[in-house]
């Protein structure tokens, strides 16, 4: 272990060398090598499937690596649990958080660190206190983690991280679930960790917040380790060309747009230009309302999770649907789609009213649905060609029996048009993310929806799959349908939509344009200051 | 080594799986063989291929396996649909209680009209003892597994309640119920034997399900909403009814099996009437993947070991009920080789550990 030749100075915290995992045939991390040293923020970019995740838990002790080792202020590692990982000083945040929703902060910070041992409460609640106050968290410790927000949760995982001493803080993808206001106390608390000597690594796909948080930058694809660059000199085309294998010149062609449109590549890697951009089909959309949403009330164990949403989708026009997670977007989703019933209100698809109809109707009456809940809309087992025809199985019966020939032959047009990499009668279960969206994509857009219902439509997806999405929804509506779009990713929204609605606590709290759709108004109104 | 998800299945792999478990099974079951004092191997001879060496064996095994075919597709329906039906047995027996009471009502009717009457008296007997726990299952979410097995007890005490009341034989005083009309009687399929025309509804009705499952939309939707039902329902199946309307059609051919085993085999009514048939046709469903084609091979098979059985314990004086345990443990050994089909072994080497040291 020689420390020399490292382009920091301070010998480094964490230290990863030769590591190489290998999935069947699948080369997930082949010798990568990474070094953060003490009050220093690396970013690590890389798209989905480029091996982030799994270098993350090879450091975690979740995945153990067929080479290569994890060293700790140059002590070679044997980590086999996360146990050993935090013992070593490494602390992990990941998107899924491990709280216990009705125990109160102090007691989720305490809890994964005491044995069976007595828990002395008093001091434990002034070490919580205390860990809060060095990165500025102001949290109530005595609050159940339950009230607390996405934002405020990540930051008692941030805590628990520093209340057992870690020394290196991994934060993977710490922005995807967080309000643009949670995203700055985020990174201004990320600025004290560093403050503290401590090493801290940011896995993200999200350029424009690398270049605001990081000193250094490592990019990953394809399980390699293919640049590592210091943040204030490098270059954003740099980076994406690292990212996505094209050459520099190829990059800097596709960003270099006419001015006023974001590239899809600016879009897909979130570098476009911080102010609302006018995307092509803005302005005032005239078409025939193709969805008309007038005072719809849905009710879920006596409570109302979405009331009285007035919202028009026209021909022609893409609407964005912004909110933080469960604030009744997934709700809407599912009432659209038909595996919700309305308590009150009215659902029209194309004129016709479809309030009480069941799917088949829905689809007939023109609806296109693609939901986040990608493994909830396929049957695994089942090949491809029949989860492509699940929805429109009376079209391909001739005399009572199923036209094999035709399902065929339709998969084949499906899989050829729509880039899908399977064969037929593959099971669905074997497809990567962005074939098994493919292949959804193609399910809804096989009979020409007149209205497009999309939620969180690129979320796991490589930039590859990303764009592809974009696309089809972008030909989408310039045919002439309408797109409801809901998703988390601002970005997205904001590339795409010609309007912008925001939803809290099940209500439309705000409707624009996307020209004035900022990062700071949505914020607000996805925090619920727009309603009072 | 570990377990990873196939992409796709060589077409060689179902049957070399099931050859696999088949010489597991054959090892396994040596050793009770032995203890009982009997070699092996001719054992295994009588076991399989002396049934099928006669015409008279061959007959038996058609016979045997005609009850099996019935109750193994009436399961298979519903464990498609994931109903999972674990009362074919009680199905069977209402069957049976139905078909004797048109056939000891109705006695002096004509063969064309006695025997669709019951067969049809059957299938509603089935099907009655399948709407409670369906409709419970549809209603109150109750889980059908427990309620479909706790009424197979319940409808063998409603035979057994019967022939000790008002269907005791009224002839001889016996707790068998009295012989139905000589116009319920099958006539039989091969001259001169024992194989009864059950076996061609059976076979009739095998083919019609096979088809329904394996080309038909409606089999699509079964199968998705047996294997994700919440995609089905997304896709606009309407799950729930999809399981109670194949929950039904379960109970009436399982309640098929009784009517054909009164009507082609006892001719009465009787409290051994089904030999465990029900349970039986679980084995025969599951062994079989749940296909029609699957369900006749299995039934044939084990209604091969079974006459063999009988024919071990005669001639080797070994237990007749090792003919039981070869068929429990032939369905161990392949639902463990099945699971090849899906998942595929991973060698991999010992990790390097800790490097440097």
């Amino acid at each position: 272990m020689t420390g020399g030749a490292t382009d920091t100075v301070a010998r480094p915290l964490l230290e990863l060398t030769g590591i190489t995992k290998r999935y069947g045939d699948l080369l997930a991390n082949d010798d990568v090598s990474l070094r953060v040293a003490p009050g220093e923020v690396v970013a690590m970019l890389g798209e989905n499937g480029a091996g982030k995740s799994t270098l993350m838990k090879v450091v975690y002790g979740l995945v153990r690596p067929d080479a290569g080792t994890v060293a700790v202020d140059g002590r070679p590692l044997d980590i086999s649990s996360p146990k050993d990982a935090m013992g070593a000083g490494i602390g992990m945040v990941t998107q899924e958080f491990s709280l216990v929703e009705t125990m109160t902060v102090t007691d989720n910070v305490a809890l994964s660190g005491t044995g069976l041992g007595r828990v002395d409460r008093a001091e434990t609640r002034r070490r919580v206190v205390e860990a809060m106050e060095r990165v500025g968290v102001s949290l109530d410790p005595d609050r159940l983690v339950g009230s607390l927000s996405i934002g405020e949760r990540q930051r008692v995982e941030i805590v628990k991280a520093l209340f057992h001493d870690c020394r290196v803080v991994i934060l993977d993808e710490p922005t995807a679930v967080l309000t643009p206001q949670d995203v700055r106390a985020l990174f201004e608390t990320v600025r004290r960790l560093r403050a503290a000597g401590l090493g801290i690594l940011v896995v993200s796909h999200k350029l424009r917040e690398v270049a605001e948080i990081s000193d250094r930058v490592v990019v990953l694809r394809r399980g390699r380790l293919v640049g590592d660059r210091v943040t204030a000199t490098v270059r954003d085309e740099e980076l994406a060309a690292l990212m996505m294998g094209g050459s520099t010149d190829e990059v800097a062609a596709a960003t270099a747009t006419p001015a006023g449109e974001p590239s899809e590549l600016e879009a897909a890697v979130g570098m476009g230009d911080p102010e609302p951009v006018q995307p092509a089909g803005a302005g005032p959309t005239t078409g025939e309302p193709v969805l008309l949403l007038t005072g719809l009330t849905v009710s879920r164990g006596g409570r109302d999770v979405l009331s009285g949403i007035d919202l028009t989708v026209r021909a022609g026009e893409i609407v964005g649907l912004a909110g933080v997670s469960g604030n009744g977007q997934t709700e809407l989703v599912e009432v659209l789609s038909g595996t919700l019933p309305v308590t009150s209100g009215t659902l029209e698809v194309d004129g016709q009213d479809v309030t009480s109809a069941d799917v088949g109707r829905r689809l007939a009456a023109g609806l296109g649905r693609l939901t986040e809940d990608r493994r909830g809309s396929v049957v695994p087992q089942m090949s491809v060609e029949y989860n492509l025809v699940l929805e429109d199985l009376p079209a391909y019966t001739k005399r009572g029996l199923l036209d094999r020939k035709a399902v065929r032959a339709h998969a084949e047009a499906m899989i050829e048009r729509f880039d899908i990499r399977a064969r037929p009668a593959d099971a669905v279960a074997t497809l990567s993310g962005g074939n098994m969206q493919k292949v959804l994509l193609a399910r809804a857009l096989a009979r020409r929806p007149r209205v497009l219902v999309v939620a969180q439509p690129t979320r796991g997806l490589d930039i590859g799959a990303y764009r592809y999405v974009h696309q089809q929804l972008d030909e989408l509506r310039t045919e002439g349908a309408g797109v409801l779009l809901v998703s988390e990713d601002l970005d997205e929204l904001r590339a795409l939509s010609d309007r912008v609605v925001v939803l809290f606590r099940g209500e439309v709290v705000g409707e624009m344009p996307v020209a004035e759709a900022s990062p700071d108004r949505l914020g607000v109104l996805m925090a619920g200051g727009g309603s009072s | 080594m570990k377990f990873v998800l196939r992409g796709h299945e060589p077409r060689w792999l179902a049957p070399v799986a099931v050859l696999v478990a088949v010489l597991v099974t054959l090892a396994l079951t040596a050793v009770p063989i032995r203890l009982a004092g009997a070699a092996p191997l001719a054992a295994y001879e009588r076991y399989l291929v002396t049934p099928l060496t006669s015409t008279h064996g061959l007959h038996e095994v058609l016979l045997t396996a005609t009850p099996l075919l019935f109750t193994g597709i009436a399961v298979a329906i519903a464990f498609r649909a994931g109903y999972w039906n674990i009362g074919a047995e009680g199905q069977f027996l209402l069957g049976a209680i139905g078909t004797t009471w048109v056939g000891t009502t109705f006695t002096d009717l004509p063969a064309p009209v006695a025997l669709p009457l019951g067969f049809l008296a059957g299938a509603a007997g089935g099907l009655l003892w399948a709407v409670v726990p369906a409709w419970l299952k549809r209603r109150a979410g109750i889980d059908e597994v427990v309620t479909t097995l706790l009424l197979n007890p319940v409808a063998l005490l409603v035979v057994q309640g019967l022939l000790n009341g008002p269907w005791r034989n009224s002839s001889s005083g016996f707790t068998d119920s009295d012989r139905l009309g000589s116009g319920f009687d099958l006539p039989a399929l091969i001259p001169d034997s024992r194989v009864h025309w059950g076996f061609g509804v059976a076979v009739v009705v095998i083919v019609v399900t096979g088809v329904v499952l394996a080309r038909t939309a409606t089999g699509v939707r079964i199968k998705a909403a047996g294997q994700a039902p919440r995609a089905a329902e997304f896709s606009g199946v309407d799950v729930g009814r999809l399981q109670w309307r194949c929950a039904l059609v379960s109970g009436a051919i399982a309640g098929l099996g009784g009517a054909s085993q009164v009507m082609g085999v006892q001719h009465q009514l009787t409290a051994g009437i089904s030999d465990g048939y029900g349970y039986t046709g679980v084995i025969v469903a599951t062994l079989g993947g749940l296909s029609a084609i699957g369900v006749v091979l299995v039934a044939l098979l084990l209604g091969d070991i079974s006459v063999g059985a009988q024919n071990v314990s005669l001639v080797l004086q070994v237990p007749a009920q090792l003919g039981a345990m070869f068929s429990a443990l032939l369905l161990l050994a392949v639902l463990s080789a099945m699971s090849w089909r899906r998942y595929r072994l991973q060698w991999r080497p010992r990790p390097r550990s800790g490097g440097s040291r």
